[in-house]
């Protein structure tokens, strides 16, 4: 029964989703596909983070370094093909194909510095090691001066695939809906594959797998990298939805706006993610339609969400684990 | 609130941003006169910043008389940026895509990079009632974009020619490390004659200002000249006051680092700070004083600065709309209006230069504090007349 | 050398003031597990209660005791309201939780109180300054900070040292089930330590008010310093708080004030310029990152 509505349900929102370019035609309203654009990128990287904060428990409070950095790496080669000015010797390139992977192993790289020392501490440790190295890349965004500062940098154009034309919102959005597709695919099969079964094992009893000859150190490290590219991805894809990055990708308060999506989501359901980023952005652009206090409302659901949502949105639907 | 009026208020809400503006526009488009012209009003409400917003979007519905501007009936399209710039370009996709063509409302520089060039590709106009960015004002200019405020480095400049006037031979600049505060330093540079005995850069959220100040004492300059916007402003001017810095060595800002709003949050550490100033509320010219009145009585507040630039902003807006009759689809036509720029500015003397840019008068102000213990901002004199932009040579436009 | 000296002070001044903030937060983590992003908040309500209370009094006085209250009370309904439930929860709806709270607190204040920032001079007793050392004379409102802050921690030294209340903090703080097992009414006490903790935080709020622009936001702008501050110290214990707030103090004030200096003896100046920008803005966060990697527990942790 369960598993049947299970299925229901992941066809409905997959439906949802391809049909949303359809919906905003007929009813006229150009914002919903902006809207739907947003949450999809969001949801790339909510189900990134879940794989580690749901799989692993290692909560990171600064994944939107990764995000910021994804953007950046985007802009930062657009800036310089536009403008003509080689960056070390080469002359930048619009080609998706080349750009979008140079930003992945920009965002793996960094991850794997950020990891490998953060992963020296747990618990409250990693979350705050986490977030100083997320205001470190915050601040270094900032003071990029030829890179326009705090003022951000805005993108021509966007980047260009063969025989797709991104330009087109209809299509840009549904190269973001496939990705999202593919990665919570990727994601599932890393989450049930050995290496998955064994971050889990080391999230329910650490002792026992290091007794088990386990080095949690490695798988940890690994989850940590794959994660931060698929937040990266997002930010990729932000660059060129909005065509515009700024430090505000980087700050503090969009790495806990994340982890507030998986929460709200469900926590290690990879699936639930989705429909938190899908409530959350949503209910952000309704409430703050309809008053500029929104955060008054946009507060205390949060709160309610953390108190009583033990498993969140999906959690009942999709969890295989308690909160 | 009940639960009705809820519902019904975010169905309203969310119809007249999303689903009303396309028809109307659509069905309005070829009725030329009469017809509503929308104006996409992007300003940041919410945050601390958000005094700002509503000052500037106050100020523009004051110069609208039943719902008309110029005789022509507008709908102002308000959104809250919240001081985010993808937030401001989403609006503005929004607002562009269901059509509207006239923008304005962008009360930061940040912003306005990432709202007006796409306005401008959709064929659409924006006017700013605020940030002047010198991306804009030189090669990168446009025969759809107005800046009716201020170039950002003119006031710096005027603040480095009242340097010059006040005698100062030594001065000590601050302000924070991020773009607008390099760029606020360099326009001073660029006019002040003296000798700059040193930069000090403050970080970006700084909230304690005691290690530059024991460093300004140090460098024992004649004056200061320091630009930190919003609470740090507030900030910076109290704990000035609290050093005994205020009264050894004069501090010199531009106009947006004490507003009428932040006078009130400073007190009496305001007393003696000059700055280099459009206009300010105690201006006397009648067009000011009307301003004045109407605002206070309308909000019970003194007006800021934005709120003035509005205005102005408004009345310029009113009179092109005016000479087009509402048809803003008579594209040359509606240029030509704006550029004549044929209204009674609040701030005095108003013509556009070669980029689009204004070319006006700029003063030394300075605060001082009535017997009444208000503290105002009276003029002390004019420094610049007829003063343009230092890009307006690299503007390829006509 | 008398600029050193007066640069030395800055350091404790803000020193003083981050170990009102971090003692508060510290207890609440090493008490009861929780991480509180709410905490800025309780400073900025007393930063308000301050202002509105001296506003209508005239008297600083007044306005400290409004603070102290404001500030205490809001704790204390937070706690009641939200927090009690989270106390055996995962971090992360902990984190969710308060970052709620924050949204909720910023814009009810914003509503209540307006967003004009409210006035607050400083009392008269504490205007000008006094001379420290010949050649160096520091403002008064500087000095009573640091004093402050001073009284704080002996007076939270003994708390914890020599009452019955201490010597359940410090209990709970080694070991939180024993505690719970010797059957000692701990919500009251958790309740309490809670109030305590944001009490705290209004001191500070109703000190830095004369000094600062009270608005919305001015918590968040001091809470991640103030996580910086118990983590470099060690979470739960009141003497890391102590030791950290000083470190981050001085690390910011003398790095504000030397880096840039010191980068343009070396360097040529673009460079010195945007790589001391750069080392300034990141100082505090790079003491963190060192500390953490050399102790994990950070420097004097409650736990062993």
């Amino acid at each position: 029964m369960t598993s049947r509505l299970r299925l229901v349900v992941i066809a409905g929102g997959l439906i949802l989703l391809l049909a949303a370019p359809i919906l905003a035609q007929l009813t006229g309203s150009a914002g919903l596909l902006g809207l739907a654009n947003r949450i999809a990128i969001y949801a790339i990287a909510a189900v990134s983070l879940d794989l580690i904060l749901g799989y692993g428990a290692l909560v990171s409070f600064g994944h939107a370094m990764f995000f910021g950095l994804g953007g950046y790496a985007v802009g930062i080669v657009a800036f310089h093909t536009a403008a003509g000015e080689p960056l070390f010797g080469w002359s930048g390139s619009n080609a998706a194909l080349i750009v979008w992977p140079l930003a992945l192993v920009a965002c793996a790289l960094l991850a794997a510095i950020v990891g490998a020392l953060s992963l020296k501490t747990s618990g409250v440790q990693f979350i705050m090691i986490t977030l100083a190295f997320a205001q470190m890349v915050f601040f270094v965004l900032v003071s990029l001066q030829s890179y326009g500062g705090d003022d951000g940098l805005l993108l021509d154009r966007r980047n260009t695939l063969p025989f797709i034309d991104l330009s087109r919102p209809t299509t840009f959005y549904y190269v973001c809906v496939a990705m999202l597709i593919g990665w919570t695919a990727f994601c599932s099969r890393i989450v049930n594959s050995r290496f998955g079964l064994v971050l889990q094992a080391l999230r329910q009893s650490e002792r026992r797998s290091i007794n088990l000859g386990v080095d949690p150190f490695p798988f940890r490290l690994a989850a940590f990298v794959i994660s931060a590219v698929g937040t990266g991805l997002a930010g990729v894809l932000w660059a060129n939805y909005a065509r515009f990055v700024s430090p505000d990708m980087a700050v503090w308060s969009k790495s806990g706006e994340f982890i507030a999506i998986v929460v709200l989501g469900g926590l290690g359901t990879l699936l639930g993610p989705i429909a938190g980023a899908a409530v959350f952005i949503a209910l952000e652009q309704l409430l703050s339609i309809w008053t500029e206090h929104w955060m008054i409302v946009m507060g205390p659901i949060l709160t309610l969400v953390a108190l009583f949502g033990r498993r969140g949105l999906a959690g009942r639907l999709f969890g295989e684990r308690n909160g | 609130m009940n639960r009705s009026a809820f519902t019904r208020r975010m169905i309203v809400a969310s119809l007249a941003s999303a689903a009303t503006i396309p028809m109307m526009q659509s069905a309005f488009a070829q009725a030329g006169a009469n017809a509503p012209v929308t104006i996409g009003f992007i300003t940041t409400l919410s945050t601390p910043a958000g005094y700002i917003g509503e000052d500037i979007r106050a100020g523009f519905q004051l110069a609208l008389t039943d719902g008309k501007l110029g005789g022509v009936p507008v709908i102002l399209a308000v959104e809250d940026d919240a001081l985010k710039p993808a937030n401001a370009k989403q609006a503005a996709d929004r607002l562009i895509q269901s059509g509207v063509k006239l923008f304005t409302g962008v009360n930061f520089s940040n912003v306005l990079a990432a709202v007006v060039p796409g306005v401008l590709e959709s064929g659409g106009y924006y006017v700013s009632l605020n940030p002047g960015p010198s991306s804009f004002a030189g090669e990168r200019c446009h025969r759809n974009y107005f800046v009716a405020s201020y170039q950002n480095d003119a006031f710096h400049e005027a603040a480095g020619l009242s340097a010059n006037r006040l005698g100062y031979k030594r001065v000590a600049l601050l302000a924070p490390n991020y773009q607008a505060g390099r760029d606020a330093l360099e326009g001073f540079k660029r006019t002040f004659k003296g000798e700059i005995v040193g930069e000090i850069y403050t970080k970006l959220d700084q909230t304690d200002f005691s290690v530059e100040l024991a460093r300004v004492r140090s460098l024992a300059p004649e004056a200061i000249y320091q630009f930190h916007p919003g609470g740090a402003g507030i900030n910076f001017a109290k704990q000035y006051a609290n050093a005994g810095l205020g009264k050894s060595i004069p501090m010199l800002i531009p106009a947006f680092s004490m507003d009428a709003h932040m006078v009130g949050a400073t007190g009496d550490a305001a007393d003696g700070i000059y700055a280099s100033a459009l206009w300010t509320p105690e201006a006397t010219n009648p067009a000011s004083k009307a301003f004045v009145d109407a605002f206070r009585k309308a909000y019970s507040r003194t007006p800021t600065m934005y709120a003035q630039q509005a205005y102005d902003t408004a009345n310029l807006i009113g009179s092109a709309l005016k000479a087009v009759n509402g048809d803003i689809g008579k594209q040359d036509e509606f240029r030509k209006a704006l550029l004549a720029a044929q209204f009674t500015a609040v701030r005095g003397k108003f013509s556009f230069g070669p980029n689009q840019h204004p070319v006006q008068d700029y003063y030394l102000t300075k605060f001082e504090k009535r017997p009444s213990g208000e503290i105002v901002q009276t003029i002390v004199r004019k420094i610049a007349e007829d003063y343009g932009d230092a890009y307006a040579a690299q503007c390829k436009l006509n | 050398m008398i600029l050193f000296v007066e640069q030395a002070l800055n350091g404790l001044q803000y020193g003083s003031m981050l170990f009102l903030l971090a003692s508060g937060l510290t207890l609440i983590f090493g008490i009861m597990g929780v991480i509180n992003l709410t905490h800025g908040a309780f400073y900025m309500v007393g930063a308000y209660c301050a202002a509105f209370a001296v506003l209508s009094t005239g008297s600083f006085l007044v306005g400290i005791a409004a603070a102290l209250i404001g500030a205490g009370l809001y704790a204390v309904l937070v706690e009641v309201a939200v927090v009690q439930w989270l106390y055996r929860r995962d971090h992360l709806y902990q984190v969710l939780a308060t970052l709620g709270l924050i949204l909720f607190t910023n814009e009810a204040v914003s509503m209540i109180f307006g967003r004009r920032p409210p006035l607050m001079d400083i009392p008269s007793f504490l205007q000008g300054s006094v001379p420290l050392l010949p050649g160096l004379d520091y403002p008064l409102m500087r000095v009573a900070f640091i004093v402050t802050g001073a009284l704080v921690a002996i007076g939270l030294w003994l708390l914890v040292n020599h009452t019955r209340v201490g010597m359940l903090i410090r209990a709970g703080a080694d070991d939180r089930e024993m505690v719970d097992a010797l059957g000692v009414d701990i919500r009251r006490l958790y309740t309490l330590v809670f109030g305590l903790g944001g009490a705290l935080c209004g001191l500070a709020g109703v000190m830095a008010a004369p000094l600062l622009a009270i608005e919305i936001g001015m918590g968040e702008r001091v809470l991640i310093t103030t996580f910086v501050v118990i983590v470099v110290g060690g979470v739960g214990s009141v003497r890391g708080a102590l030791v950290g707030a000083l470190l981050v103090g001085m690390v910011d004030s003398l790095g504000r004030a030397y880096i840039p200096q010191l980068l343009l003896l070396s360097l040529p100046a673009t460079t010195a310029d945007t790589l001391g920008a750069g080392l300034v803005s990141a100082s505090i966060y790079l003491l963190m990152a060192i500390v953490l990697l050399v102790r994990p527990n950070g420097l004097l942790p409650a736990r062993g």
